[in-house]
């Protein structure tokens, strides 16, 4: 009744991203559950969930808070293994997998949220490329770092090693994290239905913080940041909270991604996967949630279907030109323009839609 | 504008899926769709032919690893259905060295119709795939994923823990990293090779660090003088005058290098250029080196190394096999390549010991070749008399080689 | 005292090699402001085209290096008109994607062409050319010619930029490009130039590469990439003497780091030195302060 009426155009688009997500999730998890799914597909579910969760966050910090990052998977990294660790080494404690997943989870978020503030501290100082080189570092960094960490439990409680394997665990310990060879031995308790619940949460965290004060502050400082500080914002405030929000999303992704997975190794969340990562949200818009939703399921997806395995020696090849057209394709003038007689069209409708209603 | 884009996007992705989904049905029942082109399938192979998956590395910076694995592994599948009585059809896919897509990798297997696995090619992605094989009951027999992690079963030394349960459908092909590590301890040990020995290791790469962890650990059980241990990772891997520099300056006279040959020649030529010439002891990631086109190889004279494999070897089965690799691919093959090779063949006489035909289940079929692995006696290019235990690793005696004149001459 | 004057012979000698490449990064970056994420790649082909002309074709090694050139410029020229020219008008990230785009169609592309076979460039720099200490310290003729090609292009890039009519294009094309339409300058052209001579630059970087490093595979390109990519900001990016000492510094800590403190953490060694260095001068060593206007 009302409320229709009075639902902004972003507010629809959040409401419509929200239905998109939920929609996507009600035709594919009685699909999966039934067996119905190909086993890559089935496979890939989870994973996909959590890249859709990277995206989302880097969103956060690219889109709207319009900073190039390029060490996010440095994030996904501290949130994988501090949640694996966590939830390894609380399996006899909790013995329920989704509350351990949980708990994992949140373990992993408050880890990567405390990376991320550590790191905002340099980072927010600089600028433009400047300030994506520092991500870039950080990413290498901890990347090094988790490499030479080694981590073991025993009656006596958890043990830490740094650059030297463990030597001191007790008779009957267990090692959990190896240095260079990660974590072997994953009891894989992440679900489809976890990497959804995940999805929507930072969905709504992401929309509330956009829609509220701080995320049209942190959009002022995008667009002109020089005014926005003239009339009073607190730029480091706000722009920390951004950055640091999506630190912490990325590590519950990182950390629901590692649970899904049989073994993770340091060197899995290097550049590459950070450049991935990106990839989704340029491809899907900048400051466009849904955009980014539906790049990281499309790019996860393309490379395993039937057609593109069918490719063989070809396959890479054909991902890369299908990389460059999409990027040529969505920045066409004309292209964009017959896209936007569309639109109007479109909108023009809904207009009239709305007066009536 | 990009909105109307994006939903070009999303509809992409539907068709994507779906067809993703049209292919899965039931692959136990029904034949693979013809749309799905197997990649590298063995030419025409016959209609009640086994399905045999591989899973490597056939893009990227590992590429080669994983391509000289499934051209070997070819070879072997068309001279097994050339003899006209069990026919194999083998398809190989790509999982660019990274475990989540081995596992996607191994699921596009699984739709296909696979009914034995030849595993991965490298450790960190056969450890997720073994797992997934386990829980599959999918008889699976790596060439050269040589982490004790992919077996599993094995104690931590120091806790007396089995981390990892044994995976009892998994069985590998090469030396297990331990083994070899030790082994390099005992020769250099037996042979007094060396008075301070330095060692250069990848600390980022699960086979070297495995490796190097048993051969310190044999060291200090027998006594040796380790001088000099130094490290590099994957994006250091290019210059190595810290490393060199530090071994020369405490004097050490024998190296010993835990690592693949790509990084060892960039060694020997630096070592070269700075005039150091210690004796220098490889593993089986060594082999390969003399076939690196352009390669000076007076540079590795001298080199040591324990490798179950010999491109030079003059058996005829060997000679055979490396004048078809070569004539297909135009290079000398690898120990990856007769690895994978040796499993094609050793699967094939265990399916044919066991007597399987290929209307039965994946599962029966693991069943069956378990019971003849742990049995049998294999005798491939990469040693004779291999046989395989409950724990999965094979026992076969590792060559000791040593280059001279740009060949392999066997060491004692 | 030898230990420290040896690390510091191998850091300026891996240094020059990573000044090299930055020097062909900060050009491009610092004209078409896009970060080529694919110009390791280019340094790559050039690579391969070097070996090929070489060691298959038995090529005077000068006339390898000019062949390799030549190809790189093409090849550069090409990759600007196909994927970056379209994009002039698009915001710099979707320009920055399709330079990864480009990056992993190079590598493929290499790999089905060439396969994925190690190959090992031929030695034609060899031998030391200075010895000190009784041989206690020697200096290759590799790091010789690379710091010296290093010194010569940067001062040829300087004074390209500063005093001839293309060069002062490119960098008011840099300053502004719609002032500099409007001066009658024909922008795409220059940037399309600036493409072909960093790709040029990427072609002998890839050579001088190579003979310090001789192994040859699809991926060689996206280390030295990253690394140049590092080295360019260190020293202020766009500024040519930067990209120089910035290579040159990244080179000397990282040799350090892994001789005096860890070999395990070189890398992020190297990465924090860059980070501090960063927070005390925002804008790299040798990088302009631009002040902001309101």
């Amino acid at each position: 009744m009302k409320k229709g009426k009075k639902l902004s155009a972003t507010n629809r688009t959040n409401y419509l991203t929200y239905l998109g997500v939920i929609l996507a999730f009600a035709i594919l998890q009685p699909m999966s559950a039934a067996g119905k799914l190909s086993p890559t597909m089935q496979g890939q579910l989870v994973p996909i969930c959590a890249y859709v969760v990277m995206a989302l966050s880097l969103n956060l910090t690219v889109g709207v808070l319009g900073e190039l990052s390029l060490g996010h998977a440095g994030f996904m990294s501290v949130g994988a293994f501090s949640g694996a660790v966590a939830a390894s080494a609380l399996k006899d404690a909790i013995p329920n997998g989704g509350l351990r997943l949980a708990v994992a989870m949140v373990i992993g978020a408050v880890f990567a949220g405390i990376v991320g503030v550590l790191i905002s501290v340099p980072v927010l100082r600089l600028n433009g490329d400047y300030l994506a080189i520092v991500t870039l570092a950080f990413g290498q960094i901890i990347k090094s770092v988790v490499e030479n960490l080694y981590v073991g439990v025993d009656g006596r409680g958890l043990h830490f090693g740094f650059l030297k394997p463990l030597t001191n665990l007790g008779q009957g310990g267990r090692m959990i994290l190896n240095g260079p060879m990660g974590i072997p031995n994953i009891t894989k308790i992440s679900s489809f239905v976890a990497g959804f619940v995940l999805v929507m949460v930072t969905l709504a965290v992401i929309f509330n913080l956009v829609n509220s004060r701080a995320g049209r502050a942190i959009m002022a400082i995008r667009d002109n940041r020089i005014a926005a500080e003239s009339v009073g914002l607190n730029i480091t405030k706000y722009k920390m909270m951004a950055f640091v929000t999506s630190a912490a999303l990325a590590g519950a992704a990182g950390a629901l991604f590692a649970l899904g997975q049989n073994t993770i190794v340091a060197s899995k969340f290097d550049f590459n996967t950070s450049i991935l990562i990106l990839v989704y949200v340029v491809l899907g818009g900048q400051g466009k949630m849904w955009g980014s939703i539906i790049a990281a399921t499309f790019l996860t997806v393309l490379p395993e279907t039937p057609a593109m395995r069918g490719l063989a020696d070809y396959r890479m090849l054909v991902y890369a030109i299908v990389l460059i057209l999409v990027m040529l394709a969505t920045n066409n003038p004309a292209l964009q323009s017959f896209f936007a007689r569309f639109k109007k069209a479109g909108e023009d409708k809904t207009v009239k839609g709305g007066e009536q209603a | 504008m990009k909105k109307t884009l994006a939903l070009l996007l999303a509809v992409c992705m539907m068709v994507a899926m779906l067809a993703g989904c049209a292919n899965g049905d039931d692959p136990s029942t029904t034949t693979p769709t013809p749309d799905a082109n197997p990649t590298d399938s063995v030419d025409n192979p016959a209609a009640g032919a086994i399905k045999i998956g591989g899973v490597g590395p056939l893009t990227g910076g590992a590429a080669i690893y994983g391509n000289a694995a499934a051209n070997g592994a070819k070879i072997a599948a068309e001279e097994i259905n050339a003899l006209g009585g069990l026919q194999l059809d083998l398809r190989y896919e790509d999982d660019a060295h990274d475990a989540e897509k081995s596992v996607n990798a191994y699921n596009t297997l699984k739709g296909w119709g696979m009914q034995v696995f030849l595993g991965s090619v490298t450790s960190t992605p056969g450890v997720a795939t073994s797992v997934e094989a386990n829980a599959d009951h999918m008889f699976y027999l790596t060439p050269s994923a040589s982490s004790t992690d992919v077996l599993g079963g094995v104690a931590n030394p120091l806790t007396g823990t089995v981390d990892i349960e044994r995976k009892d459908n998994v069985f590998q092909m090469c030396f297990v990293d331990p083994n070899q590590g030790s082994a390099s301890a005992q020769y250099i040990a037996d042979q007094s090779l060396g008075s301070k020995i330095a060692v250069i290791y990848k600390n980022d790469d699960v086979y070297s660090t495995g490796v190097y962890n048993s051969f310190d650990a044999k060291a200090k059980e027998l006594g040796l003088n380790v001088v000099s241990v130094t490290t590099f990772t994957e994006d250091t891997k290019t210059d190595f005058s810290v490393q060199l520099g530090d071994a020369k300056a405490k004097e050490a006279d024998l190296v010993f290098l835990p690592m693949y040959y790509d990084a060892a020649a960039l060694i020997f030529t630096q070592a070269n250029a700075m005039g150091y010439a210690p004796k220098w002891f490889g593993i089986d990631g060594m082999d390969g080196i003399l076939g690196v086109e352009g390669f000076d190889t007076s540079l590795a004279e001298g080199v040591m190394l324990l490798t179950p494999f010999n491109a030079d070897a003059e058996d005829d089965a060997t000679q055979s096999f490396v004048a078809k690799y070569k004539a297909a691919y135009g290079e000398t093959p690898n120990q990856f390549a007769a690895d994978a090779y040796d499993c094609v063949y050793a699967i094939y006489a265990a399916l044919s010991n066991a007597g399987v035909t290929a209307d039965m289940s994946a599962s029966d079929i693991c069943d069956a070749l378990i019971g003849q692995f742990t049995s049998m006696t294999f005798d491939g290019l990469t040693g004779e008399g291999m046989t395989w235990d409950a724990s999965g690793a094979v026992t076969k005696s590792p060559k000791g080689m040593v280059i001279q004149n740009g060949a392999y001459v066997g060491m004692d | 005292m030898v230990k420290f004057l040896t690390f510091l012979i191998n850091g300026v000698s891996l240094g020059s090699v990573y000044a090299i490449i930055a020097l062909g990064y900060t050009m491009v970056y610092g004209i078409a402001k896009m970060l080529n994420f694919a110009h390791g790649d280019v340094i790559m082909v050039g690579s391969y085209m070097c070996f090929f002309a070489i060691s298959s074709y038995h090529m005077n090694p000068v006339a390898g290096v000019l062949l390799a050139m030549v190809v790189c410029t093409l090849l550069g020229m090409v990759i600007e008109r196909l994927a970056y020219k379209p994009l002039r008008q698009a915001p710099s990230l979707a320009v920055l994607i399709t330079a990864i785009g480009v990056s992993y169609f190079l590598q493929n592309g290499a790999q089905l062409l060439w396969g994925s076979n190690n190959k090992m460039f031929p030695a034609f720099l060899k031998g030391d050319a200075f010895s000190f200490l009784g041989g206690e310290l020697k200096v290759s003729v590799t790091t010789v010619v690379n710091v010296v090609v290093c010194v010569v292009v940067m001062l040829a890039l300087t004074w390209f930029t500063g005093k001839t009519k293309m060069g002062k294009a490119m960098r008011a094309c840099s300053e502004d490009k719609g002032a500099a339409q409007l001066m009658g300058i024909n922008v795409d052209t220059t940037i399309s130039m600036t493409f072909a001579i960093g790709s040029a630059l990427a072609a002998v970087a890839g050579v001088l590469y190579m003979s310090s490093y001789p192994i040859l595979v699809p991926t060689t390109g996206s280390m030295p990439g990253i690394k140049a990519f590092t080295a360019a900001v260190f020293g202020g990016i766009g500024s040519i003497p930067g990209a120089l000492l910035g290579g040159l510094l990244l080179g000397v800590i990282e040799i350090f780091a892994g001789g005096y403190i860890n070999t395990q953490l070189q890398n992020a060694i190297v990465f924090a030195v860059l980070i501090v260095v960063l927070l005390v001068k925002p804008t790299g060593l040798l990088g302009k302060q631009i002040r902001e206007k309101v």
